[in-house]
Protein backbone atom coordinates (compact mmCIF):
# COMPACT_ATOMS: atom_id res chain seq x y z
CA UNK A 1 0.00 0.00 0.00
CA UNK A 2 1.58 3.17 -1.12
CA UNK A 3 1.58 6.23 1.32
CA UNK A 4 -0.27 9.81 0.29
CA UNK A 5 3.18 11.26 -0.29
CA UNK A 6 4.32 8.02 -3.06
CA UNK A 7 0.65 9.38 -4.54
CA UNK A 8 1.00 12.50 -4.09
CA UNK A 9 4.49 12.06 -5.92
CA UNK A 10 3.33 10.46 -8.74
CA UNK A 11 0.39 12.75 -9.37
CA UNK A 12 2.76 15.66 -9.51
CA UNK A 13 4.76 13.75 -12.13
CA UNK A 14 2.30 12.34 -14.59
CA UNK A 15 1.26 16.54 -14.46
CA UNK A 16 4.60 17.04 -15.81
CA UNK A 17 4.42 14.61 -18.19
CA UNK A 18 1.02 15.75 -19.39
CA UNK A 19 2.06 19.47 -20.00
CA UNK A 20 5.08 18.11 -22.09
CA UNK A 21 2.56 16.27 -24.08
CA UNK A 22 0.25 19.27 -24.28
CA UNK A 23 2.63 21.49 -25.35
CA UNK A 24 3.94 18.90 -28.31
CA UNK A 25 0.47 18.20 -29.36
CA UNK A 26 0.13 22.21 -29.64
CA UNK A 27 3.03 22.68 -31.85
CA UNK A 28 2.08 19.58 -33.92
CA UNK A 29 -1.16 20.88 -34.63
CA UNK A 30 0.07 23.88 -35.95
CA UNK A 31 2.53 22.46 -37.96
CA UNK A 32 0.02 20.13 -38.98
CA UNK A 33 -1.96 22.32 -40.57
CA UNK A 34 0.12 23.60 -42.74
CA UNK A 35 1.87 20.60 -43.90
CA UNK A 36 -1.45 19.78 -44.73
CA UNK A 37 -2.33 22.39 -46.70
CA UNK A 38 0.80 22.26 -48.57
CA UNK A 39 0.60 18.33 -49.78
CA UNK A 40 -2.94 18.81 -51.05
CA UNK A 41 -2.53 22.22 -52.73
CA UNK A 42 0.68 20.58 -54.65
CA UNK A 43 -1.77 17.57 -55.59
CA UNK A 44 -3.90 18.46 -58.32
CA UNK A 45 -0.61 19.51 -60.24
CA UNK A 46 1.53 16.30 -59.41
CA UNK A 47 -1.43 13.91 -60.27
CA UNK A 48 -2.15 16.28 -63.58
CA UNK A 49 1.09 16.16 -64.50
CA UNK A 50 1.57 12.16 -63.58
CA UNK A 51 -1.78 11.81 -65.97
CA UNK A 52 -0.94 13.65 -68.96
CA UNK A 53 2.54 11.82 -69.13
CA UNK A 54 1.74 8.75 -68.48
CA UNK A 55 -1.04 9.33 -71.73
CA UNK A 56 1.78 10.79 -73.48
CA UNK A 57 4.22 7.37 -72.70
CA UNK A 58 1.57 5.19 -74.38
CA UNK A 59 1.64 7.62 -77.75
CA UNK A 60 5.42 7.98 -77.33
CA UNK A 61 7.53 5.92 -79.81
CA UNK A 62 9.51 3.41 -77.96
CA UNK A 63 12.55 4.87 -76.71
CA UNK A 64 11.37 8.15 -77.13
CA UNK A 65 12.97 9.17 -73.78
CA UNK A 66 14.97 7.36 -70.92
CA UNK A 67 12.76 7.48 -68.34
CA UNK A 68 9.99 6.19 -70.46
CA UNK A 69 11.15 2.64 -70.47
CA UNK A 70 13.18 0.61 -68.09
CA UNK A 71 16.85 0.64 -67.73
CA UNK A 72 19.13 -2.20 -68.64
CA UNK A 73 20.75 -2.82 -65.35
CA UNK A 74 18.78 -5.30 -62.88
CA UNK A 75 19.15 -3.41 -60.18
CA UNK A 76 16.32 -1.65 -57.83
CA UNK A 77 16.52 2.48 -56.77
CA UNK A 78 14.64 2.70 -53.57
CA UNK A 79 13.73 5.87 -52.49
CA UNK A 80 12.88 6.27 -48.46
CA UNK A 81 11.08 8.95 -47.14
CA UNK A 82 10.85 9.20 -43.43
CA UNK A 83 10.70 11.29 -40.53
CA UNK A 84 13.76 13.26 -39.09
CA UNK A 85 12.31 12.89 -35.22
CA UNK A 86 10.08 9.94 -33.32
CA UNK A 87 7.20 10.19 -30.95
CA UNK A 88 4.63 10.03 -33.59
CA UNK A 89 3.24 6.76 -33.04
CA UNK A 90 4.23 4.11 -35.69
CA UNK A 91 4.17 5.78 -38.35
CA UNK A 92 8.01 4.81 -39.37
CA UNK A 93 7.41 1.21 -38.10
CA UNK A 94 4.41 1.05 -40.59
CA UNK A 95 6.22 2.53 -42.96
CA UNK A 96 9.48 0.19 -42.67
CA UNK A 97 7.67 -2.97 -41.90
CA UNK A 98 5.83 -2.16 -45.57
CA UNK A 99 9.74 -2.15 -47.21
CA UNK A 100 10.12 -5.30 -45.70
CA UNK A 101 7.34 -6.63 -46.85
CA UNK A 102 7.47 -5.81 -50.03
CA UNK A 103 9.90 -7.92 -53.06
CA UNK A 104 11.80 -5.87 -55.63
CA UNK A 105 13.36 -6.94 -58.57
CA UNK A 106 17.29 -7.62 -58.30
CA UNK A 107 19.30 -5.86 -55.53
CA UNK A 108 17.95 -3.33 -53.99
CA UNK A 109 20.19 -0.10 -53.23
CA UNK A 110 18.82 3.12 -51.24
CA UNK A 111 18.45 6.87 -51.35
CA UNK A 112 16.83 8.35 -47.96
CA UNK A 113 15.60 11.17 -46.53
CA UNK A 114 15.05 11.79 -42.93
CA UNK A 115 17.12 10.48 -40.38
CA UNK A 116 14.73 8.06 -39.27
CA UNK A 117 15.58 5.82 -42.67
CA UNK A 118 18.88 6.47 -42.22
CA UNK A 119 18.98 4.82 -39.56
CA UNK A 120 16.59 1.96 -40.67
CA UNK A 121 18.86 0.94 -43.76
CA UNK A 122 21.83 1.23 -41.49
CA UNK A 123 20.05 -1.31 -39.33
CA UNK A 124 18.73 -3.49 -41.85
CA UNK A 125 22.28 -3.63 -43.75
CA UNK A 126 21.22 -2.88 -47.10
CA UNK A 127 23.20 -1.07 -49.46
CA UNK A 128 22.54 3.06 -48.61
CA UNK A 129 23.64 5.27 -51.63
CA UNK A 130 22.75 8.47 -50.30
CA UNK A 131 20.99 10.14 -47.82
CA UNK A 132 19.95 14.26 -48.27
CA UNK A 133 18.60 16.02 -45.30
CA UNK A 134 15.64 17.82 -45.69
CA UNK A 135 14.79 20.67 -43.65
CA UNK A 136 11.03 21.66 -42.49
CA UNK A 137 9.06 22.99 -43.97
CA UNK A 138 10.23 21.41 -47.20
CA UNK A 139 12.09 23.68 -50.08
CA UNK A 140 12.05 22.71 -53.46
CA UNK A 141 15.11 23.67 -54.16
CA UNK A 142 16.40 20.99 -51.66
CA UNK A 143 14.07 18.26 -53.23
CA UNK A 144 15.64 19.44 -56.72
CA UNK A 145 19.30 17.71 -55.35
CA UNK A 146 17.29 14.47 -54.73
CA UNK A 147 15.96 14.42 -57.96
CA UNK A 148 18.80 15.31 -59.89
CA UNK A 149 20.45 12.11 -58.43
CA UNK A 150 18.23 9.89 -59.08
CA UNK A 151 17.76 11.19 -62.20
CA UNK A 152 21.94 10.87 -62.84
CA UNK A 153 21.40 7.20 -60.68
CA UNK A 154 19.00 5.84 -63.44
CA UNK A 155 20.67 7.28 -66.71
CA UNK A 156 23.45 5.63 -65.62
CA UNK A 157 21.27 2.20 -66.67
CA UNK A 158 22.50 0.26 -63.73
CA UNK A 159 18.82 0.53 -62.85
CA UNK A 160 15.66 -1.21 -63.31
CA UNK A 161 13.26 0.86 -61.77
CA UNK A 162 13.07 3.42 -59.50
CA UNK A 163 10.59 3.26 -56.13
CA UNK A 164 9.40 5.73 -53.85
CA UNK A 165 8.66 4.33 -50.45
CA UNK A 166 6.63 7.25 -48.06
CA UNK A 167 3.67 8.00 -46.55
CA UNK A 168 0.51 8.56 -48.24
CA UNK A 169 -1.43 11.15 -46.46
CA UNK A 170 -5.04 10.28 -46.69
CA UNK A 171 -6.28 12.20 -43.36
CA UNK A 172 -5.14 13.46 -39.92
CA UNK A 173 -5.63 9.49 -38.57
CA UNK A 174 -5.43 7.62 -41.81
CA UNK A 175 -1.83 7.67 -43.27
CA UNK A 176 -1.27 4.37 -45.75
CA UNK A 177 2.28 3.48 -46.24
CA UNK A 178 2.85 3.58 -49.83
CA UNK A 179 5.39 1.85 -52.24
CA UNK A 180 4.98 3.61 -55.85
CA UNK A 181 7.06 3.07 -59.10
CA UNK A 182 8.11 6.50 -59.83
CA UNK A 183 10.36 5.76 -62.87
CA UNK A 184 10.21 5.05 -65.66
CA UNK A 185 6.66 7.13 -65.56
CA UNK A 186 4.25 5.23 -64.13
CA UNK A 187 0.39 6.19 -62.95
CA UNK A 188 1.09 7.54 -59.54
CA UNK A 189 -1.70 8.16 -56.45
CA UNK A 190 -1.07 10.66 -53.80
CA UNK A 191 -3.66 11.14 -51.19
CA UNK A 192 -7.21 10.51 -50.99
CA UNK A 193 -8.71 12.21 -53.64
CA UNK A 194 -9.06 11.39 -57.23
CA UNK A 195 -11.71 13.14 -58.18
CA UNK A 196 -10.23 14.36 -61.97
CA UNK A 197 -8.88 10.99 -62.94
CA UNK A 198 -11.74 8.87 -64.70
CA UNK A 199 -12.49 12.06 -66.88
CA UNK A 200 -8.42 12.45 -68.38
CA UNK A 201 -8.35 8.90 -68.96
CA UNK A 202 -11.30 8.81 -71.25
CA UNK A 203 -10.52 12.06 -72.98
CA UNK A 204 -6.99 10.75 -74.40
CA UNK A 205 -7.14 7.60 -74.34
CA UNK A 206 -7.42 6.84 -78.68
CA UNK A 207 -5.98 10.53 -79.53
CA UNK A 208 -2.93 10.87 -81.43
CA UNK A 209 -0.89 14.12 -80.17
CA UNK A 210 1.05 16.56 -82.45
CA UNK A 211 4.37 17.96 -80.62
CA UNK A 212 5.45 21.48 -80.98
CA UNK A 213 8.51 21.55 -81.58
CA UNK A 214 9.44 18.08 -80.91
CA UNK A 215 8.44 14.78 -78.71
CA UNK A 216 12.14 15.07 -77.84
CA UNK A 217 12.06 18.83 -77.12
CA UNK A 218 8.68 18.50 -74.65
CA UNK A 219 10.48 15.57 -72.67
CA UNK A 220 13.57 17.17 -72.10
CA UNK A 221 11.89 19.84 -70.39
CA UNK A 222 8.89 18.17 -68.96
CA UNK A 223 10.47 15.19 -67.47
CA UNK A 224 13.11 16.28 -65.27
CA UNK A 225 11.03 18.81 -63.80
CA UNK A 226 8.09 16.12 -63.60
CA UNK A 227 10.47 13.62 -61.35
CA UNK A 228 11.29 16.70 -59.21
CA UNK A 229 8.16 17.57 -58.58
CA UNK A 230 6.80 14.07 -58.17
CA UNK A 231 9.47 13.71 -55.21
CA UNK A 232 8.78 17.01 -53.83
CA UNK A 233 4.91 16.08 -53.81
CA UNK A 234 5.56 12.61 -52.08
CA UNK A 235 8.11 15.30 -49.17
CA UNK A 236 5.22 17.19 -48.70
CA UNK A 237 2.85 13.93 -48.00
CA UNK A 238 5.08 12.47 -45.91
CA UNK A 239 5.34 15.65 -43.72
CA UNK A 240 1.81 16.23 -43.58
CA UNK A 241 1.46 12.76 -42.41
CA UNK A 242 4.50 12.85 -39.71
CA UNK A 243 2.93 15.79 -37.94
CA UNK A 244 -0.61 14.57 -38.19
CA UNK A 245 1.13 11.22 -36.79
CA UNK A 246 2.37 13.53 -33.99
CA UNK A 247 -0.75 15.42 -33.15
CA UNK A 248 -2.64 11.88 -32.78
CA UNK A 249 0.14 10.57 -30.79
CA UNK A 250 0.67 13.42 -28.56
CA UNK A 251 -2.95 13.72 -27.79
CA UNK A 252 -3.54 10.32 -26.95
CA UNK A 253 -0.01 11.08 -24.54
CA UNK A 254 -2.20 13.47 -22.90
CA UNK A 255 -5.54 12.14 -22.88
CA UNK A 256 -3.96 8.68 -20.98
CA UNK A 257 -1.61 11.42 -18.53
CA UNK A 258 -4.98 12.99 -17.45
CA UNK A 259 -6.75 9.75 -17.17
CA UNK A 260 -4.28 8.32 -14.65
CA UNK A 261 -4.34 11.85 -12.60
CA UNK A 262 -7.71 10.85 -12.01
CA UNK A 263 -7.30 7.75 -11.29
CA UNK A 264 -4.53 8.85 -8.64
CA UNK A 265 -6.30 11.21 -7.10
CA UNK A 266 -9.35 8.78 -6.45
CA UNK A 267 -6.61 6.48 -4.77
CA UNK A 268 -5.37 9.58 -2.93
CA UNK A 269 -8.12 10.62 -1.56
CA UNK A 270 -9.23 7.28 -0.65
CA UNK A 271 -6.80 7.13 1.38
CA UNK A 272 -6.93 9.84 3.04
CA UNK A 273 -10.68 9.67 4.00
CA UNK A 274 -9.45 6.06 5.42
CA UNK A 275 -6.34 7.30 7.42
CA UNK A 276 -8.93 9.94 8.69
CA UNK A 277 -11.98 7.37 9.87
CA UNK A 278 -9.70 5.24 11.64
CA UNK A 279 -8.27 8.69 13.67
CA UNK A 280 -11.46 9.12 14.27
CA UNK A 281 -12.50 5.38 15.26
CA UNK A 282 -9.12 5.45 17.61
CA UNK A 283 -10.44 8.81 19.33
CA UNK A 284 -13.51 7.53 20.03
CA UNK A 285 -12.36 4.05 21.29
CA UNK A 286 -9.74 5.94 23.53
CA UNK A 287 -12.88 7.93 24.91
CA UNK A 288 -15.07 4.91 25.45
CA UNK A 289 -12.36 3.50 27.45
CA UNK A 290 -12.01 6.21 29.96
CA UNK A 291 -15.70 7.03 30.68
CA UNK B 1 -18.61 22.97 -78.59
CA UNK B 2 -17.31 24.65 -75.56
CA UNK B 3 -13.57 24.28 -74.39
CA UNK B 4 -12.94 23.87 -71.36
CA UNK B 5 -9.65 25.20 -69.69
CA UNK B 6 -7.75 23.88 -67.04
CA UNK B 7 -4.80 25.90 -65.52
CA UNK B 8 -2.97 23.98 -62.53
CA UNK B 9 -0.21 25.35 -60.30
CA UNK B 10 1.83 23.38 -57.97
CA UNK B 11 0.14 25.58 -55.03
CA UNK B 12 -3.47 25.56 -56.53
CA UNK B 13 -5.77 24.98 -58.99
CA UNK B 14 -6.19 28.59 -60.70
CA UNK B 15 -8.44 27.76 -63.71
CA UNK B 16 -11.23 25.58 -64.58
CA UNK B 17 -14.07 26.60 -66.57
CA UNK B 18 -15.36 26.68 -70.06
CA UNK B 19 -13.93 28.70 -72.61
CA UNK B 20 -14.28 30.44 -76.20
CA UNK B 21 -10.72 30.91 -76.84
CA UNK B 22 -7.39 30.70 -75.25
CA UNK B 23 -4.25 32.65 -76.69
CA UNK B 24 -0.98 31.37 -74.63
CA UNK B 25 2.77 31.63 -75.27
CA UNK B 26 3.87 28.26 -76.83
CA UNK B 27 7.36 27.24 -77.47
CA UNK B 28 7.23 28.45 -81.22
CA UNK B 29 5.18 31.48 -80.24
CA UNK B 30 1.61 32.58 -79.50
CA UNK B 31 -0.67 29.93 -80.27
CA UNK B 32 -4.30 30.36 -80.37
CA UNK B 33 -6.60 27.51 -79.38
CA UNK B 34 -10.34 27.23 -80.48
CA UNK B 35 -12.92 24.16 -79.77
CA UNK B 36 -11.86 21.43 -81.87
CA UNK B 37 -7.97 22.01 -81.68
CA UNK B 38 -6.07 19.14 -83.06
CA UNK B 39 -4.29 17.31 -80.72
CA UNK B 40 -1.13 18.92 -79.24
CA UNK B 41 1.12 18.95 -76.79
CA UNK B 42 4.29 21.96 -76.16
CA UNK B 43 5.94 23.77 -73.91
CA UNK B 44 4.68 27.02 -72.52
CA UNK B 45 7.20 29.68 -72.02
CA UNK B 46 6.86 32.44 -69.50
CA UNK B 47 4.66 35.08 -71.15
CA UNK B 48 0.90 36.39 -71.14
CA UNK B 49 -2.29 34.23 -71.03
CA UNK B 50 -5.50 35.78 -72.90
CA UNK B 51 -9.04 34.03 -71.99
CA UNK B 52 -11.55 34.51 -74.13
CA UNK B 53 -15.62 34.24 -72.30
CA UNK B 54 -18.45 35.68 -73.92
CA UNK B 55 -16.94 38.36 -75.31
CA UNK B 56 -14.58 39.18 -72.32
CA UNK B 57 -10.79 38.93 -71.99
CA UNK B 58 -9.04 38.17 -69.34
CA UNK B 59 -5.04 38.18 -69.31
CA UNK B 60 -2.82 36.20 -66.50
CA UNK B 61 0.62 36.21 -66.56
CA UNK B 62 2.27 32.65 -66.19
CA UNK B 63 5.74 30.87 -65.98
CA UNK B 64 7.46 28.05 -67.49
CA UNK B 65 5.24 24.74 -68.15
CA UNK B 66 3.39 22.11 -70.28
CA UNK B 67 0.70 22.59 -72.76
CA UNK B 68 -1.82 19.40 -73.20
CA UNK B 69 -4.45 20.22 -75.69
CA UNK B 70 -7.31 18.02 -76.97
CA UNK B 71 -10.04 18.54 -78.93
CA UNK B 72 -12.39 19.33 -75.90
CA UNK B 73 -10.19 19.86 -73.25
CA UNK B 74 -7.07 21.98 -73.09
CA UNK B 75 -4.62 21.29 -69.76
CA UNK B 76 -2.13 24.21 -68.73
CA UNK B 77 0.74 22.73 -65.73
CA UNK B 78 2.65 26.02 -65.01
CA UNK B 79 5.05 27.05 -62.24
CA UNK B 80 2.53 29.96 -61.74
CA UNK B 81 -0.52 31.69 -62.84
CA UNK B 82 -1.55 35.37 -61.85
CA UNK B 83 -4.80 37.38 -63.12
CA UNK B 84 -3.31 40.07 -64.66
CA UNK B 85 -5.75 42.51 -62.03
CA UNK B 86 -3.77 40.58 -59.20
CA UNK B 87 -0.58 41.49 -60.02
CA UNK B 88 1.28 43.77 -57.05
CA UNK B 89 3.96 45.82 -59.86
CA UNK B 90 6.16 46.82 -56.73
CA UNK B 91 6.08 43.02 -55.52
CA UNK B 92 7.36 41.82 -58.52
CA UNK B 93 9.72 44.39 -59.12
CA UNK B 94 11.44 43.97 -56.02
CA UNK B 95 11.24 39.80 -56.48
CA UNK B 96 13.19 40.87 -59.79
CA UNK B 97 15.68 42.99 -58.51
CA UNK B 98 16.70 40.36 -55.58
CA UNK B 99 16.68 37.56 -58.26
CA UNK B 100 18.90 39.70 -60.52
CA UNK B 101 20.88 40.13 -57.66
CA UNK B 102 21.62 36.64 -56.39
CA UNK B 103 22.40 36.03 -60.62
CA UNK B 104 25.20 37.74 -60.00
CA UNK B 105 25.97 36.45 -56.85
CA UNK B 106 25.99 32.78 -58.36
CA UNK B 107 29.18 31.87 -60.13
CA UNK B 108 28.10 29.92 -64.13
CA UNK B 109 30.14 27.01 -64.12
CA UNK B 110 28.31 26.03 -60.53
CA UNK B 111 25.02 25.14 -59.26
CA UNK B 112 23.36 25.14 -62.83
CA UNK B 113 19.91 24.43 -61.39
CA UNK B 114 20.16 27.34 -59.39
CA UNK B 115 20.58 29.45 -61.77
CA UNK B 116 17.89 28.29 -64.28
CA UNK B 117 15.64 28.74 -61.27
CA UNK B 118 16.65 32.34 -60.80
CA UNK B 119 16.33 32.65 -65.18
CA UNK B 120 13.28 31.25 -64.77
CA UNK B 121 11.97 33.67 -61.61
CA UNK B 122 13.29 37.10 -63.72
CA UNK B 123 11.70 35.79 -66.97
CA UNK B 124 8.34 35.17 -65.04
CA UNK B 125 8.56 38.68 -63.29
CA UNK B 126 9.12 40.35 -66.14
CA UNK B 127 6.38 39.05 -68.30
CA UNK B 128 3.90 40.25 -64.95
CA UNK B 129 5.69 43.27 -65.34
CA UNK B 130 5.28 43.75 -68.93
CA UNK B 131 1.40 42.78 -68.83
CA UNK B 132 0.65 45.25 -65.77
CA UNK B 133 2.38 48.14 -68.22
CA UNK B 134 0.58 47.14 -71.00
CA UNK B 135 -2.93 47.72 -69.44
CA UNK B 136 -1.98 50.87 -67.59
CA UNK B 137 -1.35 52.58 -71.23
CA UNK B 138 -4.60 51.59 -73.00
Amino acid sequence: MPSTRDIRRRIKSVKNTAQITKAMQLVAAAKMKKAQDQASNGRAYAEMLNKVLVNLKEQAEEGAHPFFSEGKGTKTLILLIASDKGLCGALNTNLFKKLITTQFEGDAEYVTIGKKSVQAINRLRRALLADFPIKDPAHFAEVRAVGRFIQEKFCTGDYKKVFVVFNNFINTVTVVPTVEQLLPVNPVTLGGKRDFAPEIETATATTEYTFEPSAAVVFETVLPQYVNNTIYQMVLESRASEHSSRMVAMKNATDNAKQMIKDLSLEYNKLRQASITNELLEITTAKMALE
Amino acid sequence: MPLKLEIVTPEARIFSDEVDTVVLPGYEGEMGVLPAHSNLVTTLLPGELRITKAGKTTEMAVGEGLVEVTGTVTRILTDAAVDADKIDEKAVEEALERAQKSLAELKPGEQQEEIAAVMAMIQRSTAQLHIKRKRKTV
